[in-house]
């Protein structure tokens, strides 16, 4: 069953038990869905859906974020956060690359965790490591830290039953600290679903008690990876290691938002160079006309000639198409430009739709 | 899993309902299971010919595409329209409304080469374990 020397969350027992489908995941193995893919994304979209995500990496940081190394690692404006609220941004190499995508919360004016994906977290603490100063204090507490996703139109007024009211004053991308399985624990009103939704942080202990607590309200199922895919990519959510990664930068991925240029960061000179330089090519997300699903690595023609690369492909089961993500010769990356999907005989006509693909998400509502 | 006994089958998961010299073919409850949802089915037009354990359909997962193999050869005579609208047929009915095609069979006596239902659960006993 684990030939690959996979980790494993503390919840495997429990997938097992449920009759998910398992499959490596980042180095991990990891539940890809229990009843389907598709009634499990159309749970999250109308009701609520409990995801595994015990395999993020989590590290703590201590101190001021321009004296200890933070701001200069992350390119979002960390300095100017507030306690009790999260920001989205990016950790680049010298040469402009992303080296992962990051969300930073500042715990208190002088306290932060950081969240990682799988995969980069050994990477990203090495990263962390030369470039804070030892008076950060960096904490990889991925090992103890698990993390559920509850995620859905339903979850606000679910975990208000669960955890108080207070939960229903959360802003999106704010979080709070609350009694959770004995402990003080940390909630956040982010997801990778476009859907209202939270994130629970929660010892690797607790979580078995938490993930029960939560399936006992038969409004809430189980959902796995599958889905939070095809979730995210509706969208039009990078994943790192597809979408994003060493050799791209936030300028040609879309991501310049997550970016503060009025202060120094690591990377920000090749970035500059490549934006002053212009950006041949762009991420775009686009909508096939059929239900034919174009996959990562087809390749992307117009005009009778190669203009670009899949990097994320998928059925979708909100628009009953193939949607997708991929990097396009810039004069084809405008809403409404069209062209072709290809691989070996497999022709998908496509159209470039502006993100996101699914208009209808509760998350910000 | 569900391995009708009147039915012959692949090793890549099809299975053929032989009756005279027409076969009706489509993929097996293993095979939709592994696949997952299914959500989009390419079968080639009728009148094509098709050859024994060539590829001749595309049969897609929200995770990936696979390539589907003709249990026969022979020319298609009819394919099963009802899964461009509704390809989730082939999870719901694998042996009945979730078939793919009919195939006039060039070579009756091709039958000796698939597997019958003893041979075929037999097989994906050992393939589970």
């Amino acid at each position: 069953m684990n030939p690959l020397e996979l980790k494993t969350t503390p919840l495997i027992e429990e997938h097992q038990r449920l009759g998910a489908k398992l499959a490596p995941f980042g180095g991990w193995l990891m539940p890809i869905q229990y009843e389907g893919i598709i009634a499990e994304h159309a749970w999250t979209r109308s009701m609520c859906s409990v995801f595994d995500i015990c395999h993020m990496g989590e590290f703590l940081v201590d101190g001021d974020p321009v004296q200890n190394g933070l701001d200069k690692v992350l390119t979002g404006n960390v300095s100017a956060m507030a306690a009790g609220t999260c920001r989205y941004g990016f950790m680049l190499n010298e040469e402009g690359g992303i080296i992962d995508d990051v969300i930073a919360y500042r715990l208190t004016k002088d306290a932060w965790m950081l969240v990682v994906n799988a995969a980069t977290t050994d990477g990203d603490e090495a990263h962390l490591r030369k470039h804070l100063l030892p008076a950060a204090r960096l904490r990889n507490i991925s090992a103890e830290t698990a993390k559920l996703d509850v995620q859905g139109p339903r979850s606000e007024e679910i975990l208000k039953t669960m955890f108080g009211r207070e939960i229903g004053k959360l802003d999106y991308y704010g979080f709070g600290f609350f009694p959770v399985c004995g402990e003080r624990n940390i909630i956040s009103r982010t997801g990778y679903t476009g859907e209202r939704g939270y994130e629970i942080y929660v010892s690797a202990g607790k979580v078995n008690d938490l993930w029960a607590m939560l399936l006992e309200n038969k409004d809430v199922k189980p959902a796995g990876l599958g889905a939070r895919d095809t979730l995210r990519l509706e969208m039009c959510y990078p994943l790192y290691g597809q979408d994003i990664d060493s050799r791209t930068g936030p300028e040609e991925a879309g991501l310049l938002k997550f970016v503060d240029l009025n202060k120094d960061f690591i990377g920000k000179e090749q970035l500059l160079q490549k934006h002053r330089a212009g950006i041949p090519r762009k991420l775009v997300c686009f909508a096939a006309e059929s239900r034919r699903a174009p996959r990562h690595n087809y390749t992307i023609h117009a005009d009778g000639r190669k203009i670009g690369v899949v990097t994320s492909g998928s059925f979708s089961p909100s628009l009953t198409c193939g949607i997708g993500m991929g990097y396009v010769d810039k004069a084809f990356a405008e809403a409404g430009s069209r062209f072709v999907l290809k691989e070996n005989t497999v022709e998908i006509p496509a159209t470039v739709v502006s993100k996101p693909l699914y208009k209808k998400g509760t998350a910000r509502t | 899993m569900n391995v009708p006994a009147n039915l012959f089958y692949t090793k890549e998961h099809e299975w053929a309902k032989i009756d005279g010299k027409t076969a009706t073919v489509g993929i097996t409850d293993h095979a939709q299971h592994a696949l997952g949802d299914i959500t989009f089915v390419e079968c080639p037009p009728a009148g094509k010919a098709v050859k024994q354990f060539d590829r001749y359909s595309t049969v897609e997962s929200v995770k990936a595409a696979s390539d589907v193999y003709a249990p026969v050869s022979g020319k298609v005579i009819k394919v099963n329209e009802e899964l461009k609208t509704k390809p989730e047929l082939v999870n719901q009915s694998p042996y009945e409304r979730g078939f793919f095609a009919c195939i006039e069979m060039s070579d009756p006596a091709e039958k000796a080469k698939l597997m019958d239902s003893q041979a075929y659960a037999a097989y994906v006993k050992e393939l589970e374990k």
